[in-house]
């Protein structure tokens, strides 16, 4: 019994050292997340979040409150940016350098910490108010679930699809008939698109209805937002698959397009105040840009020309992922 | 201008493999023309080069007398040695789907009856038999009523009652007129179906004509074969060629053999005589038994 259980055991092994693609990943995947996480929050989380306009003007004195540790200070250029995060309760203070106020919103406990510090600390800054009700986390997140959601079922619906094609054969015999690549391959796109969308439009209309989550733009402008998202996604994932014919080799592609971006997207958590470098990267993910013009749309109520530049960004990258896959798509690649 | 289809010079090369190497042909239309050979031989690299599948390192395909493009596929069909059909369709819409494929189509009451889907159309295509899927197979590369049609290794696999009933519908198909070029492993098929024959080893054609001029060139007379335990450490006269664990003698004079074997005490229980077949010819020409 022993013995057969060891063979089996060894040749499972074999076969997972073997493997250059998948152990590649089993271990640098892991080191990859931890340093990741640590170079984004290894600071530790501040207990005060502080908007700050006028930061950029070189200041000869800074307000002793800004010298106090544990608190975050995050520069804004708009003053109604910082304002709608402090109705949110997602920062605690809004402070103009240039002007000497602050504004505070009486709802929020952390604002109410955070102005007894900069009172004491600098006496002479006056007093603005906001108000708001704190943005529900389900109401935040949701955008990034349903981004989440399309990015995993573009990327491995198209492109684990045509890969398993390719091995199994069945792109051969298409290729063995009229059928051109552009025509399969535009059906395996709208086939996506209608499904992606179908499941996103349900999941989002349902909670609004089910749970009431926050709906204050423009549903149609969230249908297109949605669209446009969904597209660059499944040109990224036949990207991906333009060439391959190994369902490791494009599992661990695939992995390392889907987990940045699960991390730095803004799914779960917000990157506000994170280095440069590390909002720089994520501004480079399709899911960010994604998930930011959603979110804007049912939190903020933005409009379609406010989150434009996200969409333009996505089109572009749709524009990008589709000429890599036409000019690397193969039907069949000429080893077995 | 009869040729269907010719190739001149087909040269495909795999790194250091040489898998066809420098192949010429032609097929007349109307014509049944099988590629046989062993395993390695490079049958199916030279279909998939007629069809279009993979590029050929040199040479030249012709088909309906142009150089092959895609514009022909409207006109072949085609059937692989291996492959998987889309998962979750039925074999109707299977046949649906191949159909769209193509301006023009044979009457889809016709295929089924022709190739006896009949039975399984809402069967999915997965959970086919051998036997089934082959003739679903047969059918898509019938689908758009072709004038040329490529069958790699169509019979193997199926047991030897499938196999015939598809050796009648292969017949069913050239009487129809169409142009078939098929490979096999099998002489018996080869010897039932072609009119011409390309014997290919290692890359080459060996040998080429039809059945009864190949076996007329190689073979005359009888073969006369032996238990190989029979002619151990005896020294004869004549050739011989191993098969498994027989030998053979192929004459014209079987008195003067069996003399010849009694005087070197050979012991004749286990002795047999018959007409040399394909099978043969096979042999001696890829020297595979020996090979082995
Ligand atoms: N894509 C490829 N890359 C490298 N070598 C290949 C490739 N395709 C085929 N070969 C090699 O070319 C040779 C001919 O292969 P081919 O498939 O044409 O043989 P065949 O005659 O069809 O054999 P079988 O009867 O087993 O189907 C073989 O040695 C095979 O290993
Ligand atoms: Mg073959």
């Amino acid at each position: 019994m022993m013995s057969r259980l060891l063979a089996v055991f060894n040749a499972r092994n074999k076969e997972f050292w073997r493997d250059r693609s998948s152990l590649a990943w089993n271990f640098a995947f892991p080191f990859l997340l931890v340093f990741g996480f640590y170079f984004i929050f290894g600071q530790g989380m501040p207990m005060f979040k502080v908007g700050v306009i006028g930061e950029q003007d070189a200041y000869i004195s800074r307000p002793a409150f800004m010298q106090l540790s544990h608190i975050q200070f995050v520069p804004y250029d708009e003053l109604e940016t910082a304002l709608n995060r402090a109705r949110r309760h997602q920062i605690d203070l809004v402070l103009d350098l240039d002007r000497q106020l602050y504004w505070v919103n009486e709802e929020s406990r952390n604002g109410y910490v955070a102005e007894r510090l900069l009172v004491n600390a600098d006496p002479d800054f006056n007093r603005r108010v906001v108000q708001g009700e704190p943005i529900r986390y389900v109401d935040w997140v949701l955008p990034g679930i349903i981004g989440m959601n399309i990015m995993f079922s573009s990327l491995f619906g198209v492109g684990y699809a045509i890969v398993r094609y390719r091995k199994n054969g069945v792109l051969k015999r298409l290729k063995a008939t009229p059928l051109s690549a552009f025509e399969f391959v535009s059906a395996q796109i709208l086939s996506r698109l209608l499904t992606v969308m179908l499941v996103a439009s349900i999941i989002y209309f349902g909670s609004h209805w089910a749970l009431s989550t926050l709906m204050l733009g423009n549903p149609f402008s969230l249908l297109l937002t949605l669209f446009v998202g969904a597209l660059a996604m499944i040109s990224l994932g036949l990207a991906v698959a333009s060439r391959s014919r190994s369902e490791e080799l494009t599992g661990g592609l695939m992995n390392m397009a889907t987990w940045p971006m699960m991390g730095l997207s803004q799914v779960w958590f917000s990157l506000e105040g994170a280095p440069p470098t590390v909002q720089s990267i994520a501004n480079a993910l399709p899911l960010t840009h994604l998930v930011s013009a959603a979110r804007e749309i049912t939190t903020e109520g933005a409009t379609l020309m406010q989150v434009s530049d996200h969409l333009l960004v996505l089109a572009g990258m749709t524009a990008l992922f589709l000429t890599i896959a036409a000019l690397l798509f193969n039907w069949d690649s000429d080893h077995r | 201008m009869t040729d269907l289809l010719s190739v001149h010079n087909l040269v495909k090369r795999y790194k250091q493999l040489t898998a066809v190497d420098g192949v010429s042909f032609s097929v007349a239309k109307g014509q049944c023309f099988g590629l046989l050979g062993p395993n390695g031989a490079g049958k199916t690299t030279t279909i998939e080069m007629m069809e279009g599948i993979s590029k050929p390192t040199s040479g030249e395909v012709r088909l309906f007398g142009e150089p092959a493009s895609r514009k022909a596929f409207e006109r072949v069909g085609i059937q692989f040695q291996n492959t998987a059909l889309q998962d979750y369709l039925t074999v109707a819409e299977t046949l649906a789907l191949f159909a769209a494929f193509y301006t023009k189509t044979i009457d889809r009451e016709e295929l089924i009856g022709l190739c006896s889907l009949g039975d399984f159309l809402n069967r999915d295509a997965r959970k086919l038999s051998g036997g089934q899927r082959q003739r679903l197979l047969l059918a898509l590369a019938l689908i758009n009523d072709p004038d040329l049609v490529f069958l790699d290794e169509p019979t193997t696999g199926l047991d030897p009652q499938s196999r015939r009933n598809f050796w009648e519908l292969v017949q069913a198909i050239k009487h129809r007129g169409k142009t078939i070029v098929l490979t096999t492993h099998y002489m018996d098929e080869a010897e039932t179906l072609c009119d011409d024959i390309a014997i290919m080893d290692q890359g080459r054609i060996v040998e080429r004509g039809s059945p009864a001029q190949l076996l007329e060139r190689h073979f005359d007379g009888v073969m006369v074969n032996l238990p190989a335990t029979a002619v151990e450490g005896k020294v004869l006269p004549f050739e011989m060629l191993a098969n498994r664990d027989r030998v053979e003698i192929q004459t014209t004079a079987v008195d003067a053999i069996v003399r010849q074997l009694a005087e070197a005490q050979v012991p004749l229980t286990g002795l047999q005589v018959k007409s040399p077949n394909l099978e043969d010819l096979f042999l001696k020409l890829t020297g595979h038994a020996l090979r082995a």
